[in-house]
């Protein structure tokens, strides 16, 4: 297997291939979801530094409307995803497991819910740094799951060569599809925001790096392909976590980005197919990010399918909408490899969430998998895409030893990607254990610094 | 419909792949199987006989001695420490002796240290280091495959009361011999005699030797089960088999009476060895150049005792020598990191 992919192109060595369970979701067109009667809206939806809420409790708000300001320049703003009142600014449960500040909404019921904010662009005329500035003001984040903002992702330092736009159609995760749909259903979206993409950031060139599950989404791009535009869609081998950035560039240009470099390092810059096509979508509208596709799906439910979903939805009322079946269940927000549980069906959708999954007993809850100790078989350092060694570092983490770890076995090199927990025969927590000991170490070195 | 009490928290992933320890000692098991039965079918009831027997200590032995705590009968780790055993041992081996050797193979070898997992040696091989230093006439006497009556006739040593010393069994093989056996493995044969056994006999097995050392073409074929499955690392056997035969070549450049590398492959144990117990799981390295280096070390020392030493069989202890060299070879061959330029690291 090592050696096949070693030598075969458009992939990463290492790496694991979980039933996909896309064909669930992947046939079905994307359609709206209704307003639910309020909405909880996390000043922390992004990676950064949390937005400045700029309303009072009681004042009416316009969908569109920005309710919170970006406070600094890795952060983004918050806009009205419906019109209604402010009812409480509060700590709310959000998918990160605790509670933060947010702007809890009363939707007002038999609103027509029109965007009625918008900024005025002149958009054909504007230059790079006016782009930035636009996507920024539209509270835009990378829509794969991380949130980090996409302003700040595009804006290259002066001391950075970087010509290449890499778009990240993979939806490595099992179980997701609104990125599939979103390719099938928005070509000329994504294209329109690719192409403003590639002006604020100054880049040439663009490839679009998409699964070879997806060939029809593969053939649709390619027809969509403006004139004259230099932009090329590569489809790469289907396989576990074939979107994660680093991996992403292997397949695409062969590259590795250095051990704790980012991808601007080896002269390229990664969006999801979400964020650029939203960009694409609302950029000239002027419109801020107020709802997201999201994949509602799992063998929890009847009505699983690609929803656009309110930004702020609870989770419970989503599901009300998809034939919810009850009983015991795991709800996952995001895909089943790294998206965490909520522990509180008023948890929100937020700008992050790129899927539902509503895992039950059939799924995933047989029973609690007993926990073998290691025995060493070495299948996690197959799996590993960063060629860790998760083998010694849990045994490691068994012994607290987490400084060590960090320091000799490159821990902080591992995103948590859950290949090592998925492969290991023994059920040994891996990444639990990773995300632990950093944890750890992050205390250790706040507590050095007071 | 918000029941809280239906919510079940779980960490990432919330998906894992369809095999388990369990999944992967069963399948050990059962590739083993064949071996077992083809032993059975060249030495009769005597080798069924000893299969029961240490298959049998070793299972109570594990159950024993962990009388206090969880019953790990179900790991099936037991079992094949059972029956590797046992395809180490010469079919005409004393009962009681091969009970010892399950009793220590599990005690020593596996519980003392802590059980599945923690053993640095295969318990298997220390359970027949231990018998070979015990009993070292008993280990080294052997019986013809597929002589006539070994179905209804046991063989004379069988049956020794235990801690008896067991009855001669040259004048049986004589007996039941259908054409002169000299009562020495192909190995001895070599080392001692200067015969090299042919190599079609060496493939199917129809020699004298270990129940399990024989067929070279079942013990390949269920290895190689093991290897597609993923429930054995093809680099180790692999780098044995690599390791041992050029080796054997290079002496044999040294010296031309030195057998060649294919008789080295094919003779003695080496290929259960290499496929079944160098790569057990706990005992070898996890990083794949730990695994091809360990592999060529016990194929090099293989040879090296064969060779040079007063034994005429060295895979044992070259396996238990890998065994003990793993942690180090761990440590020393750690994965390069994605993105990691060693280069730059040295010089930083």
């Amino acid at each position: 297997m090592g050696l096949l992919n070693f030598f075969s192109k458009g992939t990463f060595s290492h790496g694991v291939h979980p039933p996909t369970n896309k064909e669930i979701t992947s046939a079905k067109k994307i359609r709206r979801l209704p307003f639910p009667d309020h909405l909880i809206l996390p000043l922390n939806q992004h990676i950064g530094k949390p937005a400045k809420a700029i309303v009072r409790k009681g004042q009416e708000v316009v969908r569109g409307e920005p309710i919170a300001e970006a406070d600094g320049f890795v952060s983004v703003p918050l806009h009205a995803p419906a019109t209604g009142r402010v009812k409480a600014i509060r700590p709310m449960s959000t998918a990160r497991g605790e509670q933060f500040m947010s702007i809890v909404l009363d939707v007002y019921e038999g609103d027509t819910q029109q965007v009625q904010w918008r900024h005025e662009y002149d958009i054909d005329n504007m230059g790079a740094a006016q782009l930035r500035q636009a996507i920024q003001d539209m509270g835009m984040v990378g829509l794969g799951g991380a949130a980090f903002p996409s302003h700040a992702k595009v804006t290259i330092p002066d001391d950075k060569t970087v010509d290449t736009l890499v778009i990240n159609g993979c939806e490595c995760e099992p179980y997701l599809s609104c990125d599939h749909r979103t390719m099938l259903e928005y070509p000329e979206d994504l294209m329109r925001g690719i192409s403003f993409v590639m002006r604020a950031a100054q880049l040439t060139t663009a490839v679009i790096g998409i699964e070879d599950n997806k060939m029809n989404a593969v053939e649709k791009l390619r027809e969509h392909i403006p004139q004259g535009s230099n932009i090329t869609v590569v489809a790469v081998e289907t396989k576990y976590p074939q979107g994660s950035e680093k991996m992403l560039l292997k397949s695409l240009l062969g590259k590795e980005v250095p051990a704790g470099k980012i991808p601007l390092d080896i002269g390229a810059v990664v969006n999801n197919v979400g964020t650029v096509s939203a960009i694409g979508k609302l950029l000239p509208r002027g419109e801020g990010m107020t709802e997201r596709v999201v994949t509602v799906t799992g063998p929890g439910i009847d009505k699983p399918g690609n929803y656009i979903i309110p930004l702020g939805t609870p989770i419970g009322f989503v599901l009300d909408q998809v034939g919810y079946r009850g009983g015991r269940n795991n709800f996952v927000l995001g895909g089943p490899m790294m998206g965490p549980s909520v522990s509180d069906l008023e948890t929100p959708i937020t700008k992050g969430s790129s899927g539902l999954l509503i895992l039950n007993e059939a799924e995933v809850l047989k029973e609690t998998r007993r926990i073998w100790p290691c025995i060493k078989c070495g299948q996690c350092l197959d799996a590993c895409p960063m060629h860790l060694n998760p083998s010694q570092l849990g045994q490691l983490a068994g012994k607290r030893q987490f400084a060590l770890m960090a320091e000799d076995y490159h821990l902080n090199d591992c995103f948590e990607c859950g290949c090592c927990s998925y492969v290991c025969p023994s059920n040994i927590p891996l990444v639990q254990q990773f995300r632990v000991a950093k944890a750890y170490n992050r205390e250790q070195v706040a507590l050095k610094n007071e | 419909m918000n029941n809280k009490t239906n919510i079940e928290l779980r960490t990432t992933p919330h998906v894992h792949a369809p095999h388990d320890v369990i999944t992967i000692m069963r399948n050990v098991v059962f590739a083993s199987l064949p071996m077992a039965a083809w032993s059975i079918w060249l030495f009769g009831i005597s080798a069924l006989l000893l299969l029961i027997t240490v298959l049998a200590t070793c299972l109570l032995t594990e159950r024993l001695l962990n009388f206090k705590a969880e019953n790990t009968l179900g790991d099936w780790s037991a079992a094949i420490t059972g029956i590797l055993l046992y395809l180490t041992l010469p079919p005409s081996f004393p009962l009681w002796m091969g009970a010892v050797a399950g009793f220590v193979a599990i005690g020593m070898g596996k519980v003392m240290f802590g059980g599945l997992g923690m053993n640095v040696f295969n318990p298997a091989l220390l359970g027949r280091a231990f018998v070979q230093a015990a009993f070292p006439v008993a280990i080294t006497t052997w019986t013809p495959a597929l002589f006539d009556g070994r179905f209804t006739t046991l063989i004379p040593s069988t049956l020794t009361a235990p801690f008896m010393i067991p009855q001669e069994v040259g004048e049986f093989n004589n007996q039941v011999a259908v054409d002169a056996f000299s009562g020495a493995t192909p190995l001895a044969l070599q080392k001692f005699d200067g015969i090299t056994t042919p190599l079609v006999d060496l493939l199917t097995g129809m020699t004298a030797g270990s129940a399990g050392e024989t067929s070279a073409i079942i013990i390949l074929v269920c290895g190689l089960y093991l290897a597609f499955r993923k429930m054995l690392d093809w680099r180790i056997p692999v780098a044995v088999m690599a390791g041992t035969f050029i080796t054997a070549e290079l002496l044999q450049l040294l010296n031309a009476e030195n057998p060649d590398g294919l008789f080295m492959l094919f003779s003695g144990g080496l290929m259960l060895g290499a496929w079944f117990m160098a790569t057990d799981m706990v005992g070898s390295p996890v990083t794949p150049r730990g695994a091809v280096f360990y592999g060529v070390l016990i194929g090099f020392i293989t040879v090296i005792i064969r060779v040079y030493g007063g034994l005429n069989e060295g895979v044992m202890y070259a396996i238990l020598l890998g065994n003990a060299a793993t942690p180090l070879i761990d440590q020393l061959t750690q994965p390069r990191v994605f993105g990691e330029d060693k280069s730059q690291k040295e010089s930083s």
